[in-house]
């Protein structure tokens, strides 16, 4: 049944390239989220009227941010290959493609961090200031609680677009799905292979939307 | 406890040219050990910022402060930290963490002092049943009422036993019904822990109902101060009285009183003002008995403030001219408040 509807479609191979995916989606996911929290907060609070305001220091992460959101994603691929080169030794397979998947995302994300923190009440931060507390307890006990679930509606958001940057990725060889329909299915004209990667890109999409709006709802006690 | 001398606050405007703001300009109060002091004024009369100063939020332009034995103006750092856990606050809309239970926000401020899980719960408990939030303890802030919010403020300001406690507007965002039992929370509180409480407020009835001391603050400035009763039986500055009228006069007062007038051509329509003892003597029946005079009861009404009570009444005397003054002067040598309502 299988083999007649889809008769190129080498089920292994799909295997691996959907692991390839997840698992380039999942580091890259990671890291976004630790480097986007630490890019969000030093925005945030090097902003105007907040802890460390900090003007210079703000325009830097601020131009640093925006630089790196705005060029195509496919376009950043390429710009970073020197960089890539010289700290994962390879252009090709899966590691080679997160380098440029986490700095194209992480500024992405610091900007959602960002907006999740300013959209704290002030009189929190001031209570928890009147309260004789220090700035790395606002950060922890304050700031990233009380901002929990709009951060993990914001990685989420990132984590799907991710995952259409691994595709991206596997266009200029990191391999996983995009690779595959690709070279498998674009390249060779085989329509079902593309379909199929299609339909298990969705399938991850779809998931973690699922787990994501869950934790979302979970955490949220407002 | 609290000194505060020469204390200004001026903000500078971004734009060229433009006046700076002052806003608090000069002033100069102490506040002792025990002392329920309020500071009323209306909205951008610099009481906020006033507040915020004695707690190091916000840093004087000029002047000195000095809170528990702390020179708050100059002290940065870890050592005004430390302070801060001494002058509590507790704030208009509460500033409770959302993410966290009635538990879980009274034990912060512990963790902040790094308080041991045990002593922690065991204070937590403790501070729950001060405050009444028996079997509310699971909750999280967004299930509370306004009352039962201020008064998880309240345990939370109250949890590493500070020696001040400051209210911002605290009861301005509730009911008058869950105002009165979050003011009789203070109140209890003062008593029975002896703590110092500095409070802002635009309502007098506020400062009627648990403060001994009083500021009145306008443009920056304090433009009256003393013991509340004081300022009660005789308010200076045009603010003050309206503040005043706030409590002893309904709302619909004056278009009363003119009604009276209208209704009573002849005779005098009469403002007394009761304070302290003087509330308690039984004048009326004195002046009925002593002058031959028809002696009308208008309207009235008592507040009752911390040291004393203050009430105000409003009669209709009819007789003879002579009689009348005779009366008027024998109400003055009773130390009443006298004011003879002419029409407007």
């Amino acid at each position: 049944m299988l083999k007649t509807l889809f008769p190129n479609v080498i089920w292994d191979t799909i295997y691996e390239a959907t692991l390839e995916t997840l698992y380039m989606t999942a580091i890259s996911v990671l890291a976004t989220f630790f480097l986007g929290i630490i890019l969000g907060l030093l925005l945030f609070l090097t902003g105007k009227g907040n802890l460390w305001e900090n003007k210079i220091i703000h325009t830097i992460i601020s131009a640093f941010v925006n630089i790196f959101r705005s060029i195509p994603f496919i376009i950043l691929i390429v710009l970073l290959i020197p960089f890539t080169m010289a700290i994962m030794q390879t252009m090709i397979g899966a590691n080679a493609a997160l380098p440029a998947l986490i700095i194209g995302a992480a500024p992405f994300y610091a900007r959602m961090v960002e907006i999740a923190l300013r959209e704290i009440d002030k009189g929190v931060i001031e209570a928890a200031k009147s309260m004789g507390a220090k700035v790395s307890t606002i950060i922890f006990k304050v700031l990233i609680p009380e901002s929990l679930p709009a951060l993990v509606s914001g990685i989420t958001v990132t984590a799907i677009a991710l995952v259409g940057y691994t595709a991206m990725a596997g266009v200029v060889g990191a391999g996983g799905l995009g690779n595959l329909a690709y070279l498998e299915g674009f390249q060779r004209s085989q329509n079902d292979v593309t379909f199929i990667a299609t339909i298990i890109v969705l399938i991850i999409v779809f998931i973690i939307q699922f787990i994501g709006d869950f934790i979302t709802s979970k955490l949220d006690k407002r | 406890m609290i000194t505060l001398s020469n204390v200004s606050k001026i903000y500078k405007s971004k734009l060229k040219n433009s006046a700076q703001i002052k806003a608090v300009d000069n002033i100069e109060l102490q506040v002792a050990q025990g002392e329920i002091f309020g500071i009323i004024g209306y909205s951008g009369a610099g009481k906020s910022t006033l507040i915020r100063m004695l707690n190091g939020l916000e840093t004087p332009s000029a002047g000195t402060i000095s809170v528990a034995g702390r020179e708050i103006s100059k002290i940065k750092g870890a050592e005004l930290r430390k302070a801060r856990q001494e002058i509590s606050m507790i704030f208009q809309h509460f500033n409770l963490l959302w993410s966290r239970t009635v538990r879980e926000n009274i034990s912060f401020p512990l963790e902040i002092a790094g308080v041991s899980k045990l002593e922690r719960q065991n204070r937590v408990d403790e501070l729950i049943k001060l405050v009444g939030l028996e079997g509310r303890e699971d909750a999280y802030p967004s299930q509370l009422s306004g009352g039962q919010k201020q008064r998880v403020g309240i345990a939370r300001a109250l949890a590493n036993n500070p020696k001040v406690l400051l209210c911002d507007e605290a009861t301005s965002a509730l009911d008058p019904q869950t105002t009165d039992s979050i003011l009789d929370l203070l109140q209890d509180i003062n008593t029975r822990l002896g703590l110092t409480i500095v409070l802002i407020t635009h309502e007098m009835h506020v400062i009627r109902k648990i403060c001994h001391r009083v500021a009145v603050m306008e443009n920056g400035k304090v433009v009256e101060m003393g013991n509340v009763l004081d300022v009660f039986k005789r308010p200076q500055a045009q603010i003050t009285k309206r503040f005043v009228q706030q409590v002893t006069e309904p709302e619909e007062t004056k278009e009363t009183i003119e009604h009276l007038l209208e209704n009573y051509p002849n005779g005098k329509v009469i403002q007394l003002s009761f304070v302290g003892d003087s509330a308690e003597q039984p004048l009326i029946t004195q002046l009925i008995r002593t002058f031959n005079l028809e002696v009308n009861i208008l309207q009235g009404k008592i507040s009752q403030t911390q040291s004393g009570s203050y009430g105000t009444l409003f009669i209709h005397l009819d007789g003879s001219e002579a009689e009348m003054d005779k009366a008027l002067e024998y109400i003055k040598a009773s130390h009443v408040g006298v004011e003879v309502i002419e029409n407007a």
